[in-house]
């Protein structure tokens, strides 16, 4: 049998590594100012969002997180739970990381929002735009996360900056994909009504469509949320600080119970935040359906 | 064409079609074929095939036929969700196709209005605000929708309901709310897209008797979609049967009934339960044997036994109804008995000629006399035996 039925024909070769480099190299040298814009702009964003979090004191924060867990669950069982598990990461002496790592959190969520929520109801309004859209968000959901380091890294620098345009990357798709699927799916007769009662374009959104998908949206807002908890600790290794960066020491210095600390941090932050958004859902959720 | 004035809508050679190939369509239509062959050699689906009506003010106008018949389509037309592929449509003599945006929705907001099968209601909104819905798009202030709301949700029975939401109500009480929204706008023109299918048959009775009064008092045009033929008899003014797209028979209920053009239509009809239809003009008789109270007993005896009937009436000198003579008290009488006057049974049954047979059915089985069909102003219109009423149900 010959060879090239065996291995791989060595002498086909397709090389987009090569273009991609010099797509990045004439956005380095032909951009730099477009970039240094934005990332003097992130920088300013992530500094102000970070003197808010800084500010709130912590049993400020431990007292919110009550409130909200009761006023959502009605449980007071579930309220102290979850306030004991915040102050737990205060005791273990990771609060001004984690303090970090929410502000990261916050401003990557809050850029997603901004981009994916437009995009997203322009995507539900055309099925041309849908079907071009689509295969884009698959490619920026699949792809491991810590691919887009490489790029964001190099156009915006190190440190937490990049990581927030990297996070956002990361954890767009899914509010754009449910943000477009909520509102094709509201029942075609509310639609109907809306626009049979004079509705403009613009009212029927407003008024109806996107309050109709709200579940659907929020649902979007938490795995984006969830996704920018998990890239937040992949950003660590292009210099991210907080309690990613915290794992990465321990890793590098075989610390296991280091590791783990903060690991556990991370996890209770993802706890906490999933169930209280879950808990906005269910409440959008009974109401709207019927 | 009728009174122009009394003309609401007017409908000409409305069609719709759903497909690329829109114009070799037409043309197989006119060259004879029908849905199913269009669909088959151009994927062109044919939903209403050049269909024309006119729907009077204040009537209730009904579209009826099985799924698939085009109706619901026919009606998304009326209010432009669904936009003809050719013919026309007036409004008070106005064509909807040539109006502007603005002018489509000035139409939307104020001329005309809908309910829809599933209620089509806002759940993120309460009955309140879905009742006021629009006139919040119309722009109306606040405070002045929310009180003109209230006072339709008054009208159809949910006061108290206001602040519920649309997923505490039963299914009759959310299509309360989806007349309200409907009505709220004070529309010329109500279009019903099968409103009452979703409910169950108990409660349908009631939101069509409901539908009856609530037009009554405000006098609105209905176009009403169904498929149930009993409904359509019993809510309209004018029925159209549709079918494959097409008007097949269009006629009041009782013309309908009783002169059916097709054993489709035939068919249809006879899935009714034929006394809500049936009145009693369709099966009373000329009475046979009518005498006036000058006449003497001898005359009334010979009037009895030419017609070889027991009975007979006696009417005033303008066929205004007296009573019934019996044989029995005609022989008294010639044998001087007792007086004539005393003679005469005063106290009998009367029933009007547009009476449901239904309505009648009770009254026909304890009657020991024919029922005597009188109108306003008491003058004898005819009879109706008790056999005829039974007879008429089989």
């Amino acid at each position: 049998m010959p060879d090239w039925l065996i291995n791989f024909p060595s002498n086909i070769k397709l090389n987009i590594s090569d273009p991609i480099d010099r797509f990045i190299d004439y956005l380095i040298t032909e951009w730099s100012t477009i970039f240094d814009g934005i990332t003097n702009g992130l920088r300013l964003f992530l500094n102000s969002i970070g003197n808010v979090v800084d500010r709130i004191p912590w049993w400020l924060l431990i007292a919110i997180v009550f409130v909200l867990t009761w006023r959502m669950s009605k449980k007071i069982g579930k309220a102290i739970l979850y306030s004991l598990l915040i102050f737990a990461i205060g005791a273990m002496g990771l609060w001004s990381l984690m303090n970090i790592t929410l502000t990261i959190i916050i401003a990557s969520v809050i850029i997603s929002i901004i981009i994916g929520f437009p995009t997203g109801v322009l995507v539900s309004a055309s099925d041309r735009l849908n079907s071009f859209v689509r295969p884009i968000l698959d490619t920026m959901q699949t792809m491991p996360s810590f691919v887009y380091l490489i790029p964001a890294a190099m156009l915006l620098g190190l440190g937490n900056v990049p990581a927030v345009l990297a996070t956002t990357i990361y954890a767009v798709p899914p509010l754009i994909r449910l943000t477009s699927h909520g509102i094709r799916q509201v029942d075609r007769e509310v639609i109907e009504a809306a626009t049979a009662f004079g509705s403009t374009k613009w009212q029927s959104l407003i008024k109806v469509k996107i309050p109709q998908a709200m579940p659907t949206i929020m649902t979007g807002v938490n795995q984006t949320i969830m996704m920018a908890i998990s890239m937040v600790v992949t950003g660590s290794m292009i210099g991210v600080t907080g309690l990613g960066q915290e794992v990465l020491i321990s890793i590098n210095r075989l610390q296991a119970g280091r590791g783990f600390t903060a690991g556990i941090a991370i996890v209770i932050i993802a706890i906490v935040i999933d169930r209280l958004t879950q808990g906005i859902i269910k409440k959008g959720e009974a109401a709207i359906e019927e | 064409m009728k009174n122009n004035e009394n003309i609401v809508l007017e409908v000409k050679n409305l069609s719709k079609l759903f497909g690329k190939n829109k114009v070799p369509a037409f043309e197989m239509m006119k060259k004879g074929s029908d849905k199913k062959e269009v669909a088959k050699k151009l994927g062109v689906t044919v939903a209403v095939n050049d269909v024309s009506f006119q729907v009077e003010r204040g009537k209730i106008f009904v579209l009826i036929g099985l799924s698939g018949s085009g109706k619901s389509t026919v009606v998304r037309c009326l209010n432009l969700l669904q936009k003809p592929t050719s013919g026309d449509i007036l409004f008070e003599g106005k064509s909807i196709l040539s109006f502007d945006k603005k002018e489509l929705l000035e139409y939307r907001r104020h001329k005309v209005s809908m309910v829809f099968q599933s209620f089509g209601l806002m759940s993120h909104r309460n009955v309140l605000e879905n009742v006021a819905y629009g006139l919040e798009v119309r722009g109306t202030k606040k405070a002045e929708r929310e009180e003109r709301a209230r006072e339709i949700i008054q009208m159809v029975g949910l006061e108290g309901w206001e602040e519920m939401n649309i997923s505490q109500l039963s299914g009759g009480m959310r299509q309360r709310v989806g007349i309200a929204r409907a009505l709220a706008n004070d529309p010329d023109i109500l279009l019903m897209d099968e409103p009452f299918s979703a409910l169950d048959p108990l409660v349908r009775q009631d939101m069509q008797f409901e539908l009856l009064s609530i037009q009554k008092k405000l006098n609105k045009t209905v176009v009403f979609i169904t498929h149930d033929i009993n409904e359509a008899f019993k809510l309209g003014d004018m029925v159209a049967i549709m079918k494959d797209g097409k008007i097949i028979q269009m006629d009041t209920p009782e013309n309908m009934a009783a002169n059916p053009v097709n054993e489709y239509v035939e068919n249809f009809i006879n899935s009714a339960d034929k006394g809500q239809i049936y009145s009693v003009k369709h099966i009373m008789q000329t009475p046979s044997c009518m005498m006036r109270t000058k006449d003497g007993a001898n005359h009334a005896l010979k009037l009895m036994r030419d017609n070889s009937v027991s009975s007979a009436y006696v009417v005033g000198d303008k066929l205004e109804l007296i009573g019934i003579l019996t044989l029995d008290d005609a022989m008294k009488v010639r044998a001087g008995e007792m007086p004539m006057q005393e003679a005469i049974v005063r106290d009998i049954l009367t029933t009007s000629e547009d009476t449901l047979i239904s309505d009648l059915l009770a009254v026909a089985a304890s009657a020991k006399y024919p029922i005597a069909v009188v109108d306003e102003e008491n003058h004898l219109k005819g009879i109706v035996s008790k056999a005829a009423v039974l007879s008429s149900l089989v």
